[in-house]
């Protein structure tokens, strides 16, 4: 049913949410797949469901039907330190007050490796160096994690789940706070990453335009399905005009991009 | 590594400093001991008088080592809380868990009337205060952090926590109303606080408390830093919250409920302390603030007792007042300062 390729599937998969009373589906049948080497991007507009089905894939929330299988193991099965092996994620919430410089930060990253008090090894520091060298952080060693700029914290978080040392890293709208020049730099890394380490990379974002362009796969969500494919097939399907519903925000599948009519 | 022989550097300095103040401590008081005398009694040797080494092995001693006690402990529980609540304002005094032990206390203590003569003893005996402070402590940190749960806002959490503190005193107060006035003097003796006093039976006890509480702090050191991310990092990491938040309740409470419970509700330490030792040492790596924590509690609540004992005058200070005096600035200076720094 997978090839090892195949870090991630998800099968039959409902998601939602269940209170005492009602049951809430988000998005039914879902059958995705996450490869080796891939980046892949999560697009839909808001209230779609995006971070429900980030939530689900990752194991905070629990799926209403199906499963999530990861590395051909279900998701609810894993003790948290060994899927904190396998998975790894960077988040849009703001990081709590505190004194960390950014190697600390990073080194973070090595704790499902630690022992009880967290003792970093000579190996583990060569792994954190490691990851801040791919990510180009390396100046900032010494740095307070408050004193840097939004677009280079996004950095060092991705250094962060680098360090992790896990097969697929997960990134919840990675540029938002971020201009053009930094957008640009932080999706090409991406890219760079998943070329140079073969690891997979799904991310979610708003950027559908830039998406398009450096991404090798996408999923597109709307709320009536979910869909998976490689962006060409998708502009020549045109896909993309189901994503907003207004006559006046139109996919231009000449040029790439939405455009305002 | 510069900053690894800065830490290094201020670590001797902290060690050396508190047994310089270990040694201070027992020396001065109403009566004025010299250095060599403490040193020679303490080492095994005779003093010159024999009054003196009465003094030091019964009375001194026994303070001084309290002294420490409650100071290491107090502070560990108040860092643990900093972390666990992300709020820097957070500490056994503000979160309520003192209050919550003086109604453990007053309970057994001014309720005992209320209760058979054969439960009252049980209640009235060293182990039976601890018991019960250390169970109010736990119930009211429980019950802040039920109720975090559902805020979320940390501010909010604090005003909690002087709520808890009102309403416990409102309930002492009315047990007071109904209490003879020999047991509301004993209530009212062991609320102002005081280190002297103990037994080297309850010192004991104490001991035991404080390195129980203090060893499960201790693995609580990388789940703390875990933490420094936020829940949803941490939790991602590979951390166990809901194991590792028991962990720190118990730790807390055990620290809080029983210091308390002897040296009655001492306010800032626990505060205050965590954030001496994260400005002086500039991390939020727990393994290096535990031991600065360690180190600089004891040796404050060393400095708190000279002061309350007034050299040179027969009167001893409550020791609650000295350490509000020296707190509350700190506190008032921390919230002026700029936010980022602390955590």
């Amino acid at each position: 049913m997978s090839t090892t390729e195949d870090i991630l599937i998800t099968t039959n998969l409902n998601i939602g949410y269940k209170t005492k009373s009602e049951v809430t589906t988000i998005a039914k049948n879902l059958n995705l797949t996450l490869k080796q080497g891939k980046l892949i991007a999560l697009i839909g507009a808001n209230g779609v469901g995006k971070s429900t089905l980030l939530r689900t894939i990752t194991g905070i929330q629990k799926p209403l039907e199906g499963a999530v299988f990861l590395n051909n193991k279900k998701i609810s099965d894993y003790q948290p330190l060994e899927l904190a092996k396998n998975l790894s994620i960077v988040l849009t919430e703001k990081l709590p007050p505190s004194n960390l410089t950014v190697f600390e930060l990073v080194a973070l990253g090595r704790q499902p490796y630690t022992n009880w008090i967290g003792t970093i090894t000579n190996q583990d520091t060569t792994k954190v160096h490691e990851a801040m060298e791919l990510t180009q952080i390396s100046h900032l060693t010494t740095k307070k994690h408050y004193e840097i700029s939004d677009g280079q914290l996004q950095k060092v978080l991705v250094a962060r789940a680098l360090a992790q040392d896990t097969p697929l890293i997960i990134l919840d709208e990675p540029t938002t706070h971020l201009d053009l020049l930094h957008k640009v730099a932080l999706f090409k890394l991406l890219k760079k990453l998943t070329q140079e380490t073969n690891k997979c990379i799904l991310f979610s974002t708003h950027d559908i335009d830039m998406a398009i362009q450096l991404s090798d796969e996408m999923i597109i969500m709307t709320p009536e399905t979910v869909v998976q494919d490689e962006p060409c097939n998708f502009i020549s399907k045109g896909t993309f005009n189901t994503i907003f519903k207004d006559e006046h925000i139109v996919f231009d599948s000449e040029k790439g991009k939405f455009v305002i009519v | 590594m510069t900053h690894r022989k800065r830490n290094l550097f201020l670590f001797s300095l902290l060690g050396l400093g508190l047994i310089a103040l270990f040694f201070i401590n027992i020396s001065l008081g109403s009566i004025t001991i010299p250095f060599k005398e403490v040193y020679s009694s303490l080492t095994g040797g005779q003093a010159s008088k024999s009054t003196w080494e009465y003094i030091i092995i019964n009375y001194r001693l026994p303070k001084a080592i309290t002294a420490v006690l409650v100071g290491m402990g107090l502070s560990i529980s108040g860092l643990l809380m900093q972390t666990l609540f992300r709020n820097p304002l957070a500490g056994p005094y503000v979160l309520g868990l003192s209050s919550g032990a003086s109604l453990g206390v007053a309970f057994v203590i001014l309720g005992a009337a209320f209760m058979p003569a054969f439960i009252s003893s049980i209640l009235l005996s060293s182990y039976g205060i601890v018991l019960a402070s250390t169970l109010g402590s736990s119930f009211v940190l429980l019950a802040v952090l039920l109720i975090s749960h559902r805020l979320r806002d940390t501010m909010a959490i604090l005003i909690v926590g002087l709520m808890f503190g009102s309403f416990t005193s409102a309930i002492v107060g009315t047990l007071t109303y109904f209490s003879t006035a020999e047991q509301l003097q004993k209530f009212t003796f062991w609320s102002m606080g005081t280190l002297g006093n103990l037994s080297w039976t309850s010192i004991t006890i104490l001991s035991i408390s404080v390195f129980i509480g203090l060893l499960l702090s201790l693995f609580s050191i990388k789940p703390l830093n875990a933490l420094l991310l936020g829940e949803n990092y941490a939790r991602s990491l590979g951390l166990n919250f809901k194991k590792t938040r028991l962990i720190i309740i118990l730790a807390t409470s055990i620290l809080a409920g029983s210091i308390t419970a002897y040296a009655g509700p001492i306010a800032f330490i626990g505060l205050a302390v965590p954030h001496i030792a994260k400005l002086l040492f500039q991390t939020s790596n727990h393994s290096v603030l535990y031991w600065s924590t360690l180190l600089i509690g004891a040796g404050i609540m060393l400095i708190c007792d000279v002061v309350s004992q007034m050299p040179g005058f027969d009167i001893t200070l409550p020791i609650n007042a000295i350490t509000s005096l020296l707190g509350a600035p700190i506190v008032i200076w921390l919230l002026v300062r700029k936010r980022k720094m602390m955590g």
